[in-house]
This record gives C-alpha cells, sequence and structure tokens, in this order.
C-alpha cells in the first residue's frame, strides 16, 4: 500500500504537535500549583495515536485510555480546550470536570477517555454496536495498554465483538510497562496480539514505533470492519520513555533501556524518511516544527487567561434534565 | 384494565417502547432463548417479535453487557440490559459505576448515556446469597443514577417507559416474586414519573415508608390496623434516586410518626437516609421515635425457615407501628 505524501505530512504533524503539546506538560508540571492532579503522558508512543487516527473517517469513534493527548490531538481536537480543561479551566472541553485524565471530545468523536485500565474495550463493543445497528459505514477504535489485556473486560469485549462481528479495532499500544512492571513480570504470552486467535479474530504485531507500519495496519483493519468481517487486535510495539506519571522516578527502568528507545524516536524516523524521500526540506520541517511550537504556546496562554470554575459549577452536569413525553 | 403481572407489564412496556422508537434495543443473558419460557417473564416472545438485531441474546458476561449498554448509549442509541440476578451486578458494576453514572458529567455535559439496566431480584426463592442480594442502597449511593423500584403492575409499565424515555441512566430493580401476583395495569398508554412518590393509602396515624415487595406487605399490616381504628398511610416511593422526599416530610408532619421498611439488610440501608431527612426536616413533627423495619446484616440464607427469618414480614412491620402508637 502506497501512503501518500500528504498522509506522511499529515502523520508528521500530528506527532510533532502531541510531542510540543506533551513537552510542554512535562516542564510545567514540575511548576508548584500550575497545574492540578496527576500528569501521565505518552511521550515516545506518538507513532500509534498519529498513525491510526490517520486512517479513520470523521465519522469512526475513538475510546482513549489515561495516556491520552496524543489520540486526541491526532483526532483533531482542539489544543487550547484540552490544555484549559488540563488546568482545570471553565473554559476546559470539559469544563474542569475531567481534569487530564479523562479528556473526553464528542465534537471529534472522541467519545470518552477511561482511566478505568481495561473500561475501553466493553464501551467500545457499545459503540461498534450502535455503529452496526444503524449499518453505517463507520468503526470504533479503542486504545489501552498492555496492562489492560490483563483484565477481564478486554477478554469479555473481545468475545462479544467477534461473536456479533462487530467494527472494532482494539489497539493494544504495549510499552512494556504496565506502573512499574514490565510486561514479563505481568503476562505470560510473548505477544498480546496472539490473543486474538482466543476470539476467532485478525490479530497484528506493528511496530508501534513505526507510524506508517501503523497506518498501513490500522487501514487494513478498518477495511476488515467495515466490509462486516468484525474486528481486529493490532498490538503496537513500543515504549513508555517517562515513568508512568510525571512524579514517577523509573527507577525500575534500566536507563539504557531509555536511552535506546529515545533514540528509536518515531517522530525522528518519519522525519529522516520525508527528507530522504524528498517530501519536506529541513526548512520547512523547521518551520512546522515552529508552527506546532506556536500552537502548544498559544494554548497555554488560553488556559493561563481562563477562568477557573465557580465552585458551586461542580453541581452541573450530573443529569440531564430530561423533557418526558 | 387488564390484570397482569409485573412481569407482562414489563414486557408491555419494552415491546411499547420498541415500536414506538427504532433506536430502542434489549439485551442480556437468555432474553431471546431463555431456560424458562413462561409468558410471565418480562422478555417473553420479543425475540420472535423484534428480530435478532433489536433482542439481542449475549454470552455470560456482564461487563460487556453493561459496556455495551454505555456505549451504545454514547452513540445515541436507548439500550435496555438486563442483569440477570441482582448479585451479578458487582460483575457489571465498573461499567455502570464508573461510567455509565460518570462519564456524563467528566463530559461536562457534552454527553448522555440514556440507558436502562434491568436487575432481576429474586429472594424468597431458597436461591441463596449469591442469587438474592438487595442492593438498591448501592445503587442510590451513587451520583448519576436514577434507582427504580416499583411496586405494582401498573407502576413497573408507566415507570420502564419513562425510563427507556429518560436521557440519565437508570437502575430499574424487579423483584421477582411480583412477576406472579397480577394487579389491574390500565388499557390505554400511559407514563409514570421517576422520582415521584405514590400514597398507596391514606391515614392519618402513622407513616410507613415502603417500597418494591413491601408495599403490598405494608398495606396488608395496614389493613389490620384499620380494624383497631388506626389508619396507616403508606408511601411508596417508587423511586430511590431521585428521592420524593417532600412526599415523605408531608405526610411526616400529618401523622407524626414514621416506619421505614425494606428487604435490604440494615445497616447502609436506605431507611437511614430517610430517617436522617426526617430528623433533619420534620423533627418537630415526630410524636415518637421513628423505627426501620429491615433485613438482619447477614446474606440472604438459603434454607426455607432461615430465609423467611431473613425477609421482613407482617408481623414484623406490627410490632413497629406497635412501638411508636
Amino acid at each position: 500500500m502506497q501512503i501518500t505524501k500528504e498522509k506522511k505530512i499529515e502523520m508528521l504533524r500530528s506527532m510533532l504537535l502531541s510531542r510540543q503539546f506533551e513537552d510542554k506538560l512535562t516542564e510545567l508540571c514540575k511548576i508548584e500549583g500550575k497545574i492540578p492532579g496527576m500528569m501521565i503522558l505518552c511521550t515516545g508512543q506518538e507513532a500509534v495515536g498519529s498513525g491510526v487516527c490517520a486512517a479513520l473517517a470523521p465519522e469512526d469513534i475513538i475510546i482513549s485510555n489515561h495516556r491520552s493527548h496524543n489520540h486526541l490531538l491526532a483526532r483533531g481536537a482542539d489544543p487550547n480546550a484540552l490544555m484549559a480543561e488540563i488546568y482545570g479551566k471553565r473554559t476546559g472541553c470539559n469544563k474542569g470536570k475531567s481534569g487530564t485524565l479523562h479528556l473526553a471530545v464528542p465534537e471529534v468523536n472522541a467519545l470518552c477517555t477511561t482511566t478505568v485500565v481495561g473500561g475501553g474495550p466493553p464501551i467500545a463493543v457499545g459503540t461498534a454496536f450502535a455503529q452496526q445497528y444503524r449499518k453505517e459505514e463507520s468503526v470504533t477504535v479503542c486504545f489501552f495498554g498492555d496492562g489492560a489485556a490483563d483484565e477481564g473486560s478486554f477478554h469479555e469485549a473481545l468475545n462479544l465483538a467477534s461473536l456479533w462481528r462487530l467494527p472494532v479495532i482494539f489497539v493494544c499500544e504495549n510499552n512494556l510497562y504496565a506502573g512499574a512492571q514490565r510486561y514479563e513480570e505481568h503476562t505470560k504470552v510473548k505477544d498480546i496480539a496472539d490473543r486474538a486467535i482466543a476470539y476467532a479474530m485478525p490479530g497484528e504485531v506493528v511496530d508501534g514505533n513505526d507510524v506508517t507500519a501503523v497506518y498501513r495496519a490500522a487501514c487494513k483493519a478498518r477495511e476488515i470492519a467495515v466490509s462486516e468481517k468484525g474486528p481486529t487486535l493490532i498490538e503496537c510495539k513500543t515504549y513508555r520513555c517517562h515513568g508512568h506519571g510525571e512524579a514517577d522516578l523509573q527507577l525500575y527502568q534500566p536507563k539504557d533501556e531509555i536511552a535506546a528507545w529515545v533514540e528509536k524516536c518515531p517522530i525522528d524516523k518519519l522525519r529522516d524518511e520525508a527528507l530522504s524521500e524528498g517530501l519536506i526540506s529541513n526548512d520547512a520541517y523547521e518551520e512546522m516544527n515552529r508552527k506546532m511550537n506556536e500552537i502548544v504556546e498559544n494554548a497555554v496562554r488560553f488556559a493561563e487567561e481562563s477562568p477557573f470554575p465557580s465552585p458551586e459549577e461542580a453541581l452541573e452536569d450530573v443529569f440531564v434534565s430530561s423533557r418526558i413525553s | 384494565m387488564n390484570q397482569l403481572g409485573m412481569g407482562q407489564a414489563v414486557n408491555q412496556a419494552l415491546r411499547e417502547e420498541m415500536m414506538r422508537d427504532s433506536g430502542v434495543f434489549i439485551a442480556g443473558e437468555g432474553i431471546g432463548v431463555g431456560i424458562m419460557e413462561s409468558p410471565m417473564l418480562p422478555t417473553f416472545g420479543l425475540l420472535k417479535d423484534f428480530g435478532p438485531e433489536r433482542v439481542k441474546d449475549t454470552p455470560v458476561s456482564e461487563a460487556a453487557i453493561a459496556g455495551l449498554a454505555v456505549g451504545a448509549a454514547a452513540a445515541g442509541l436507548r439500550p435496555v440490559v438486563e442483569i440477570l440476578f441482582s448479585p451479578f451486578f458487582t460483575l457489571a458494576s465498573d461499567m455502570i459505576v464508573n461510567h455509565a453514572a460518570k462519564l456524563r458529567y467528566l463530559s461536562g455535559g457534552k454527553s448522555t448515556f440514556p440507558l436502562v439496566v434491568r436487575i432481576k431480584n429474586a429472594s424468597g426463592h431458597g436461591a441463596g446469597c449469591q442469587h438474592s442480594h438487595n442492593l438498591e442502597a448501592w445503587a442510590a449511593h451513587c451520583p448519576g443514577l436514577k434507582v427504580v423500584m416499583p411496586s405494582t403492575p401498573a407502576d413497573a409499565k408507566g415507570l420502564l417507559k419513562s425510563a427507556i424515555r429518560d436521557d440519565n441512566p437508570v437502575i430499574f430493580i424487579e423483584n421477582m416474586a411480583l412477576y406472579f401476583q397480577p394487579g389491574p395495569v390500565p388499557d390505554e398508554e400511559y407514563l409514570t414519573p421517576i422520582g415521584k412518590a405514590e400514597i398507596k393509602r391514606q391515614g392519618k396515624d402513622v407513616t410507613v415508608v415502603a417500597w418494591s415487595n413491601m408495599v403490598g406487605l405494608a398495606l396488608r399490616a395496614a389493613d389490620q390496623f384499620s380494624q383497631e381504628g388506626v389508619e396507616v398511610e403508606i408511601v411508596d416511593v417508587r423511586t430511590l434516586a431521585p428521592l420524593d422526599k417532600e412526599t415523605i416530610l408531608a405526610s411526616v408532619r400529618k401523622t407524626g410518626r414514621l416506619v421505614v421498611i425494606h428487604e435490604a439488610n440494615r445497616t447502609g440501608g436506605f431507611a437511614g437516609e430517610i430517617s436522617a431527612i426526617v430528623m433533619e426536616e420534620a423533627l418537630a413533627s415526630l410524636k415518637a421515635p421513628l423505627r426501620r423495619v429491615t433485613g438482619p446484616d447477614i446474606p440472604v440464607p438459603a434454607s426455607p425457615p432461615l430465609e423467611s427469618f431473613y425477609i421482613p414480614n407482617e408481623e414484623n412491620l406490627i410490632s413497629a407501628i406497635r412501638e411508636i402508637i
């Protein structure tokens, strides 16, 4: 499958925006009192969300997890509204109710971000069921980590999705760590993709730091899903370059392991490819980098200048006031 | 008026709402083809009339069933899913408690989750504590859930129709003993509002607050007191969340005496909540200390004499009323 120049540039841009956004958050969360709550980042894993989302149509749905920033930005969420939400501001995409961990952006069909590990797959079954029920040509993507594949809900969801041939792409972002546990310490099978066999669906292992490989796998899975052949499990092998959260000292991650994976940066890889293929010039790349930085700086300014919600706004948005007729 | 059991009334409600709205579908274990086939059961005949696209028999996968509801609701359908017996709620509870109840709030009010979880409750059948457990107080304790527990077939029909049209998640708990106790159900279409208690019997001397199967028991006890010249008022709350506290308080202000009865065990039971509301808002009206009649703090036992000991009976209620009049 040939990937167009435009698609490669789109993915490069998407990964760069995500990296700049999170590099900024890495900085900001160290400043006392700046960002409330935990800070959980996907730095170095950008090829997964950017590659998968590049394969999607606007009507497709994504379900994300605690490492969501890249997925949401790649899906086209407004960086200003995301940053304001992370700051806990009223102008945030969820009015300060979700914070950095549960960002929901229904405007771009990012219907929910769940931080309950393994919470996403059963919900993806539901959204995909709705897509099938309405005979839409659309799919649901569910992003989750290697830890989630140990939850019972993951197995229930894969079984049901396969049984009903639901249009779901289960994307496992295997970043080699679930909390402080290295992959081998929490899962016996070498590849999580092998679990697809148990549910009679295609399973594929992909280099999760190669955005074009991720994109190709997602295109193939999407094609299978919309042609009513059911779900696919894609395992993207990647690496958690930062800790579980930014407060994590990473004492259990070998320094040389981290360094080796930082070398395998998915952005550098695509940039080098694009440069050598003549898809982009050095100047144009630098200009793109500068533009992404500007977007992030604007988002920070927007967030900082935005007001906090007033305390009693906490009481809003629990229920819809239904009109029953 | 037809004489129907509660299962038949629920069946009518499902039927009418499925005919009215093509977005309504039902799912659960054995709801299409079940172990028991009886016209007294709630989903009898629905598979034949609505087909397998809208009547979804599921695997034994409560997390996936509840996730199906959450996702399908997020994507615009109106799922009505069934939890076979109330203790299995725990298997579905992450999807209900952490997702159905919270995702609207986390979206800052952007998303809606119009879903109904029907839970069948079954004490009195010798099935034991893993098939019998009154857990309404758990559900009512979760902000974001509505909790409905009808006591009559007519209420069950009208309340379920309202629940399906409600844009919020509704937990609808059916006591299975009531499936086999026929009562009048209006022929014409009607809705019963969620959040409205009903005075099932007028009285001036003592208020009994009850729900579900305890309402019938309270009515029988009231008949007995009537012969002695003591008029008991029965408030059927019908909905625990939102609770119609105005109707409860107005009744207590009138009678000056209160007994709350529920089948669930005592500690942390919903009678405590109702008692606290009355103490805070109508203490001056009380002519005697209030009383709670509940199951003891034990799991529901299996052997008939043990189970009968667990379930509050008319004698328990009569003694409690005698203590305060």
